[in-house]
């Protein structure tokens, strides 16, 4: 049986930066795992799509931005169990990482990022010879 | 507090009065087997509402969405994205698994007219109210009950 928990979104805390847009502004959660040659990054970004998202690598610490837009024009929010807003979210990627062929891609309110080992980080399969 | 023409003070009673509502039924609802999940964001305009749920990544195929009476429930499930044996996770925050929540309006709902997308992860679902359950204007007429008063005739 899979219990589900409320995950509340958690804000970004507000320092002296001051930001053009209103919103709050939200860290998305993520699953990070490696699997054969690469990482992957999986966000959830409910509301962004991908005219919507900046990805930025600078040195080794990769942003990702998550705008949305504000709808329901003409009704008034009634009820609010969780807040919409935009997402921001930075992280430090390894020195194993091949900054050149990363992949990105959106799908209902998801990032999927791929990021591929660097080839001389790649693991090496030794051959055990006989004898 | 400035009040505006009745017009609008009747939507900002209306608003309060479907807010206390929600709360009284939300918080007053809460059997077994029912998860808070997904949060849910309800929108209001005179003539319908619009319950929203966050639900990236969920596919709408297995998205299932029953409304009777007053009653809305939504059932679904997301699957962990990494396939094959040799995943190795460094970090886990995002959830999978089933899902079902059942909310109660505080009117009934004409099931005809009720409309759902998706987009970007986002489920909204347009939810009129039952003709019978509309707010109706009452008009100020002559007063039948004050002319019988007076000992007019009805």
């Amino acid at each position: 049986m899979n219990e589900m928990e409320r995950q509340d979104k958690q804000a970004v805390q507000e320092h002296d930066a001051e930001r053009t847009r209103s919103s709050t502004v939200y860290y998305p959660r993520v699953d990070i795992f490696e699997q054969d040659d690469h990482t992957v990054l999986l966000a959830d970004m409910p509301g962004v799509d991908e005219n919507n998202i900046d990805i930025t690598l600078e040195k080794n610490i990769l942003t990702i931005r998550g705008y949305v837009d504000e709808p329901m024009a003409g009704y008034s929010l009634a009820y609010s169990e969780y807040g919409v807003g935009d997402y921001e979210r930075t992280f430090a990627l390894s020195d194993e990482v091949d900054r050149n062929k990363i992949q990105a891609s959106m799908k209902d309110g998801v990032l999927r990022l791929v990021l591929p080992k660097a080839e001389a980080a790649r693991a090496r399969k030794i051959t055990v010879q006989a004898g | 507090m400035f009040w505006r023409h009745s017009g609008r003070r009747s939507l900002w009673r209306e608003m309060d009065r479907l807010q206390r509502e929600m709360n009284r039924s939300m918080t007053s609802f809460a059997p077994r087997g029912n998860s808070g999940f997904p949060p849910l964001n309800m929108w209001a305009s005179e003539e319908d509402v619009v319950l929203t749920a966050e639900l990236p990544g969920v596919n709408p195929d297995e998205l299932d969405i029953s409304v009777v009476g007053d009653t809305v429930t939504l059932s679904g499930r997301r699957e962990r994205d990494a396939r094959g044996d040799d995943v190795r996770y460094h970090r886990r925050e995002r959830w999978h698994g089933e899902f079902t929540r059942t909310v109660q309006l505080p009117f009934r709902i004409d099931v005809d007219q009720v409309d759902a997308s998706f987009k970007k992860g986002v489920l909204m679902l347009a939810l009129p109210r039952a003709e019978e359950d509309r707010p109706r204007r009452i008009e100020i007429g002559e007063g039948q009950y004050e002319r019988l008063a007076e000992g007019q005739p009805a």
